[in-house]
């Protein structure tokens, strides 16, 4: 019966593993309200913070008559996590659990998430969504170029893709040079890896004379950090790739929780596994679909470690109507920022991906940055190192004072506070292997 | 007529000019003249090489930036009104001069004067037109 609503709606490229973004809606909010309350009485049963925070506000799991009632229950928030590290919030014996993933923390302790078998299987089933709703199939050769490790990137799209049918290439993260030999020589047709890190393969390529507009490489599947519309289009005129935005984050599953399809209007949330919520940032209410807040998610078949209203800190927003390619799964903005990744600089909010979107405007293409903080007689000073490219230099000097100047003038107008520009020599900010490194804060010192 | 020039950003700091110097060193490519256009933070070192395309070729291969442009090298005699007679060739020709520079010559009373015209080929006609000389690439590396 699915598969005949999708081929009423003229997809052609559906996947059967597709056959569950195509569920009626009212079927879907029925299947969500009913995972949703086995997920409370599982977390309620098994994890004692959980139930300590839902006796206080004399709540029992039978409080839950319909999705909306998610909201009176308490939020889960990255540090339960490191406070219950590193086994405190499974709901499984270890004797269920086959595998356990760990995500750095910048700061303190790390934070451990466990899987069991269906756990592993759902992620499965959710990555080769992904992969189907970005048009790959069995016959294309997936080079996989996340990090293979503790780090829920490589694993998940590893066995996505394997799942899917197509040919896995597990390069892992790093050594540039032989992920751009492997993809030519195999034949390689899509990508799994960070965007900025595609950037560099895009850069290194040049220099060692490889076009990568010749390659067969038609589809790139791109996450582990926010990116912009810029660097798609970027991205999408150095090479033949049609880029997909995926995000996922380990303490819900990892990558695949939300993914493009080839519209590219908006990710598709698995909302059949993964319960999404915006809520305002400050206070914690929720947020109607159309406005932009945080995303609360709540895992609704997690077994060895169910998330309730866990807040992400990624802000975006529900996009209201449906998609034109069918799927009935609600989509998420493309997350531009997070509310962990704000600056404040002189009691002035500044977001990284606005100093980005100001390069972006004045160059076209978005050269290496790093934002530089220190505070100077107990004032903080913002400086951006922007890196000289062939296409900015110039040999007259009014010329490069010019873009300066312009680079100046926009990254004022855009942040609203007075920052300093520097051009810099190539190739002196260090190149990012996994997530970029932007900022560098050394206010504290 | 034209001549290719190397230009490279550098960063105004110690050593950022010896660096690219010592690899022309290194590689046997002789660095003929050299001129720095600098503000407080940065500055582009325009260099005339025996060998451009090697220079530019090792100097890329170093992550430098670099780019050639074609200027044109005049000679001129090193006394009061040597540098008029070519500007006045160029007067209501509508030519603008984007830079020059000039360096005198190791022997003799001629000096050598670097220009970058928007429209080189332009400047080529007016001046030769008006008698003054202008070095072809092999000459100038030669004296």
């Amino acid at each position: 019966m699915k598969m005949n609503s999708i081929l009423e709606t003229g997809v052609t490229d559906c996947h059967p593993a597709s056959a569950p973004d195509y569920t009626p809606i009212e079927q879907l909010r029925e299947l969500q309200l009913e995972r949703l309350r086995a997920v409370v009485a599982r977390a309620w049963r098994q994890v004692e913070l959980f139930r300590a925070r839902m006796d206080e506000r004399g709540l029992a799991p039978e409080a839950i008559h319909s999705p909306e009632d998610i909201a009176k229950l308490p939020f889960t928030e990255k540090s339960d996590l490191r406070d219950t590290y590193p086994f405190g919030l499974f709901a499984s014996p270890m004797k269920d659990v086959v595998r356990l993933h760990v995500s750095s923390g910048t700061t303190g302790k790390p934070i451990v998430v466990a899987y069991t078998k269906e756990d592993l299987d759902v992620w499965t089933s959710v990555m080769v969504r992904c992969f189907a709703g970005c048009g790959l199939h069995q016959g294309d050769i997936v080079q996989n170029a996340y990090g293979y490790g503790l780090f829920t990137g490589g694993l998940g799209a590893h066995y996505g893709a394997e799942a899917l049918g197509a040919t896995v290439v597990p390069t892992s993260g790093g050594n540039a040079d032989r992920q751009i030999m492997l993809m030519k020589d195999f034949g390689v047709t899509a990508i799994c890896c960070t965007p900025t890190y595609f950037l560099h393969l895009i850069e290194r390529a040049g220099e060692l004379g490889v076009d990568m507009k010749e390659l067969p490489l038609r589809a790139g599947v791109f996450g582990a950090e926010p990116w912009t519309e810029f660097m798609r289009w970027h991205i999408e005129s150095a090479s033949r790739v049609e880029a997909f935005d995926i995000y996922g984050l380990s303490e819900i599953i990892g990558p695949g929780v939300a993914c493009e399809c080839r519209r590219h209007q908006g990710l598709h949330i698995f909302e059949d596994r993964f319960y999404p919520e915006i809520v305002d940032p400050a206070t914690g209410a929720p947020l109607p679909d159309g406005t932009e807040g945080e995303l609360v998610l709540t895992t609704l078949s997690k077994q060895a470690m169910p998330m309730i209203r866990y807040r992400t800190r990624d802000i975006t927003m529900i996009m209201p109507g449906q998609c034109e390619c069918g799927r009935t799964l609600r989509r998420m903005g493309r997350i531009g920022r997070r509310s962990d990744d704000m600056l404040i600089i002189r009691g002035v909010n500044v977001f990284p991906s606005q100093v980005e979107a100001a390069l972006l405007q004045i160059e076209g293409t978005l050269p290496h940055y790093q934002i530089i903080l220190t505070r100077e007689q107990g004032l903080d000073q913002m400086e951006v190192q922007v890196e000289v490219t062939p296409h900015m230099f110039n040999d007259k000097i009014g010329a490069l004072q010019g873009l300066h100047q312009r680079l100046q003038g926009a990254l004022d107008h855009v942040l609203g506070i007075r920052v300093r520009v520097a051009l810099v020599e190539a190739h002196t900010i260090e190149r990012s292997q996994g997530k970029a490194k932007r900022v560098i804060d050394r206010r504290a010192s | 007529m034209k001549i290719h020039q190397i230009s490279l950003f550098a960063e105004n700091k110690p050593g950022h000019i010896a660096a690219p110097v010592r690899l022309l060193a290194q590689e046997g490519i002789d660095i003929r003249s050299m001129y720095l256009a600098d503000t407080q933070a940065y500055g582009i070192l325009r260099m005339i090489v025996s060998d451009w395309q090697k220079a530019a070729r090792v100097l890329e291969a170093h992550e430098f930036i670099v780019k050639v442009t074609e200027v044109l090298a005049v000679e001129v005699p090193d006394h009061p009104g040597g540098l008029s007679d070519v500007l006045v060739a160029l007067e209501g020709t509508g030519i603008n001069i984007e830079y020059m520079y000039g360096f005198p010559y190791p022997v003799g009373d001629q000096a050598i004067l670097i220009f970058r015209f928007a429209d080189p080929d332009a400047a080529i006609a007016h001046l030769q037109s008006a008698g003054i000389y202008l070095l072809a690439s092999d000459e100038l590396l030669k004296r």
